[in-house]
């Protein structure tokens, strides 16, 4: 058995400890087919609830495409909430989390790994979301800017996935209190993120406020490139709000770096990282 | 010049502080861990015996980075666990018995690759050595079964490739062969020897509390109980010691009542322990001369106690930690849980 191992430094182990995370998100999560009907069939339901409501108080038909989109973005805030925020925590009650610390990987590169990985199942499941309702209840796109539809979608995720990231280090340090701060974030985000109407209609500065959430501004500039009369509902100028997501990404990305290796040595201390003992 | 030692601590301690009252905000503290040192030499197979609760994991914890020491410092292949732990993190690895490490719904070798990838082994050397360890330790025909599917003992060997597949210079294993089946065992045993022996740079540190498998696989063993380590040397060695006490072992009519206290009272009866059996006791008595039995079998009589079995038998680890403590582990454990709740 004795052989001599090659193995990778830097940004070479940084590439691979990424890849070795997202592995399980990408392939892992599509490999129980339960997915379909729980990722895809309940969110539509949902959807459907907003859009009958909607076609009955008669509201602009692109109402129906809006709840669609949100119902679609839900997929990420949900990813967000129990797969990054909170997945340190589940790591740690599994065993991963000390064995993720004590090798000589990069924590930065595993939430990444997390990151990415969530992001592309996550698309899969959103992706399908779009296209089930858009064949259900016949919604029209008209994409005025693709190349800005784009940079909208990248920079939201981006920047989602930061703020994910830098949560989670947060929750490194907690225990099953962990589960409640989720379940505490997920709905009042639906809300104040508009998540099925348009952000405007909210007052000026809960919407600024929420616009921290970058869900918010994202998907309101996409409702914006993507439906005739989204314009006219936006609440801010789109290249205002690729500018506040760029922003933001930068801010959440930094922010994860430093706030990461703080609450690791944290951790260390205090004898978290393994155990309940508090 | 490297040092000789891929182990070092000196004076390590570690408290932990629990919340004992949440609403009164009593602070009570735990001392896991204390004045703790020991040298482990490169290429050494050491082992760390004793009940649960004395402060192995505790020290394993603070070895491979995740613990910080509350005092004095650890030193694993050269560099110090608490400032250099970039520099260590590459050198180790580690495996805990009844671990649930890995994700459920990637196969076994999908799992393996996984860590592989977070010590930078690149994809085909990860997939060969993967394959030659499943092999080794009968697990090739489950390389494509989902982790979620093995049973413990299965889960419990591929955590134990996970270890060694990264050929680290030092491993730690925290109660390896927990779960696993007799045979099994063995097969684990007889593995981590020819690993250590196989290249002289790497050291392996083991705990147990299976007197056995400290005796048959280490070359030294530091006995540890409520934190401290009470002794550290060859399991030969610490056997030596008691080799001026001659040890037998009685399986007699229940002892009805009559306790240990008027044979321990005997002149050359060093200790006594009692296990009560089915029907019977069962009695260890460790004499200073050999010639004290006589008074043991008098004393046996005179009670009307009708000896069924007596058997001279050769000192152990256990009989090591029963000088030591004085107590079996298993009866520590008990007092430890006791005290605890």
């Amino acid at each position: 058995m004795e052989t001599t191992i090659k193995k990778n430094s830097g940004w070479r182990l940084f590439l691979q400890t990424i890849m070795g995370r997202a592995y399980p998100r990408v392939v892992g999560m599509q490999r129980g087919k339960s997915w379909i009907f729980f990722d895809t069939f309940l969110p539509l339901l949902s959807v459907s609830a907003y859009v009958f409501v909607y076609r009955a108080l008669g509201a602009p038909e692109e109402y129906v495409g809006f709840v669609i989109v949100g119902g679609a973005m839900t997929a990420f805030w949900m990813n967000i909430l129990w797969s990054m925020s909170s997945q340190l925590y589940w790591e740690k009650e599994t065993g991963n989390l000390g064995l993720f610390i004590l090798s000589p990987a990069h924590l930065m590169a595993i939430l990444l790994g997390m990151a990415i990985g969530g992001l592309v199942a996550t698309a899969l499941r959103a992706g399908a979301i779009i296209l089930v309702g858009s064949l259900i209840f016949h919604v029209q796109y008209a994409v005025t800017n693709l190349l800005q539809l784009l940079a909208v979608f990248l920079l939201s995720m981006v920047a989602l996935y930061g703020m994910g990231m830098m949560t989670s280090s947060l929750f490194l340090l907690l225990s099953r209190e962990a589960w409640h701060i989720a379940n505490l974030a997920q709905e009042p985000v639906y809300l104040v993120s508009g998540f099925y109407f348009p952000v405007k209609n909210l007052n000026f500065w809960v919407a600024a406020c929420a616009s921290l959430i970058p869900l918010t501004l994202g998907l309101d500039a996409m409702r914006q490139l993507v439906f005739p009369s989204g314009a006219l509902l936006g609440f801010l100028s789109v290249p205002v709000e690729i500018g506040a997501l760029t922003v933001l990404s930068v801010v959440f990305l930094v922010g994860a770096r430093l706030l990461l290796g703080k609450m690791e040595r944290l951790a260390i201390r205090e004898g978290r990282l393994t155990e309940s003992r508090r | 010049m490297a040092s000789d030692f891929s182990i070092e601590t000196e004076e390590l301690g570690r408290v932990y502080k629990l919340r004992e009252n949440k609403k009164k905000g009593q602070a009570k503290e735990l001392v896991a861990l204390s004045g703790v040192n020991l040298q482990v030499r490169r290429g050494e197979l050491f082992g760390l015996l004793g009940p649960n609760g004395a402060g192995k994991t505790t020290l394993i914890k603070i070895l491979t980075t995740l613990l910080a020491p509350s005092t004095g410092w650890a030193r694993v292949a050269g560099y110090d666990v608490l400032r250099e732990t970039v520099k260590v993190r590459p050198c180790i690895n580690m495996v805990s018995g009844g671990e649930s490490s890995g994700y459920g719904l990637l196969t076994v070798r999908e799992n393996l690759w996984m860590f592989a990838q977070f010590y930078g082994i690149p994809s085909k050397q990860a997939y060969q050595r993967i394959d030659a360890l499943l092999a080794a330790f009968g697990l090739a025909d489950r390389a494509k079964t989902k982790s979620s599917d093995l049973s413990t003992g299965l889960r419990q060997k591929m955590n134990i490739i996970r270890g060694f597949m990264t050929d680290p210079e030092v491993l730690f294993l925290d109660e390896p062969t927990l779960g696993l089946d007799v045979g099994a065992s063995r097969d684990v045993r007889g593995f981590v020897r020819r690993w250590v022996d196989e290249n002289p740079t790497r050291t392996l540190l083991l705990t147990t509390h299976y007197m056995v498998e400290a005796d048959e696989l280490c070359d030294r063993v530091a006995i540890i109980n409520k934190g401290r380590v009470l002794a550290c040397d060859t399991p030969a060695a610490l056997k030596h010691q008691l080799q001026k006490e001659a040890i037998f072992n009685l399986e007699v009519s229940p002892l009805n009542g009559l306790g240990t206290a008027p044979f321990e009272a005997l002149p050359g009866v060093s200790k006594v322990l009692h296990t009560p059996l089915d029907g019977h006791s069962q009695v260890q008595f460790f004499l200073a001369e050999e010639a004290a039995l006589a008074g043991v079998v008098d004393t046996l009589t005179r009670n009307n106690i009708r000896i069924l079995n007596l058997q001279k038998r050769e000192p152990t680890l256990e009989d090591v930690f029963v000088t030591l403590v004085g107590r079996s582990m298993s009866e520590e454990e008990k007092v430890d849980n006791g005290n605890n709740n």
